[in-house]
């Protein structure tokens, strides 16, 4: 019996180490393959967390203790927290800085929002009528 | 709070009873807990923590699936020698809430499918999404609206 939940707790830390490389992986050949900034960050924010998540929680299941647990978890609660906000930082930098979407983007609701001088974004005729 | 504070203390109490594999011991014991003071509810008085405990469970629950669900997709855009999507930005609408409530919802955003919340305007009623397959803007905007902003509203308030 021991024997046979060693055994499953091997092929699930195998399993989450494999994924989390392959994602990591995907997220950095997304950011060489993408198109334009935009579709870039999408790659990068979305695969690099899961797959930096993925390998923490295999390292939590090979050790499972309290300890490793709780560290874990935070790193997984900040990178969470952290990850997409820095893309967002990436994408407006680079919005304001002038860069263009993709060719083949259908649409740009942002477009001439952004005040020139003072970076303020307008909400424009979206925004939403109070009930 | 005080509920939460009364069951991860009963957590606690289950694990050190218990001989071993503290931290599988100490789900139980929450779950014990929690099922513990749902039925003394008559005798300590009603609380809205019940309630919320399930709906923040619920929101993990949907917020894992979907942002496997988007690492999957991306996966797939990133393999597919042509490219076939059909990004934009689109303008989404916000209910009025607070600075917590806008970062959770833009950041939850980002990691789930298709969508990347570019930025916030300035007073804070429209938020800016890059949406990988954009068919009908209308029609995603009504998505994020009636998917992620209505359920992290309820789990938030």
């Amino acid at each position: 019996m021991e024997e046979i939940i060693n055994w499953t707790f091997q092929v699930v830390v195998v399993f989450l180490l494999l994924a989390g490389g392959i994602f990591s992986l995907i997220a950095g050949v997304g950011i060489f393959r993408m198109p334009d900034l935009f579709t870039r960050m999408q790659a990068a924010a979305k695969t690099g967390t899961l797959g930096v998540g993925m390998l923490l929680i295999a390292l939590v299941v090979q050790f499972w203790e309290v300890g490793i647990f709780i560290r874990a978890a935070l790193v997984i609660l900040f990178l969470f927290l952290t990850a997409p906000i820095a893309a967002h930082l990436i994408a407006r930098a680079g919005y304001i800085s002038g860069e263009r979407l993709w060719r083949k983007s259908v649409c740009d609701e942002m477009k001439g929002q952004y005040d020139q001088v003072t970076h303020a974004l307008s909400s424009g005729k979206w925004k939403q009528d109070d009930p | 709070m005080k509920m939460f504070v009364a069951n991860l203390l009963l957590a606690v109490v289950w694990s050190l009873m218990s001989e071993r594999g503290t931290m599988f011991q100490l789900g139980v014991g929450f779950v014990f807990g929690y099922i513990l003071l749902w039925y003394l509810q008559p005798l300590i008085g009603h609380s809205g923590y019940f309630t919320k405990v399930l709906q923040i469970a619920r929101f993990l629950i949907f917020f894992i699936k979907e942002l496997i669900v988007a690492n999957l997709r991306v996966a797939w855009h990133v393999i597919t020698p042509a490219s076939f999507f059909k990004p934009g930005i689109i303008a989404v609408p916000l209910e009025e809430m607070s600075d917590l409530e806008a970062t959770l919802l833009a950041n939850v955003l980002t990691l789930t499918p298709g969508s990347f919340s570019v930025d916030l305007s300035t007073d804070r009623r429209v938020l800016y999404v890059h949406v990988m397959d954009v068919d009908d803007p209308d029609k995603v905007r009504r998505e994020i609206k009636e998917q992620y902003e209505k359920q992290l509203l309820e789990v938030m308030r």
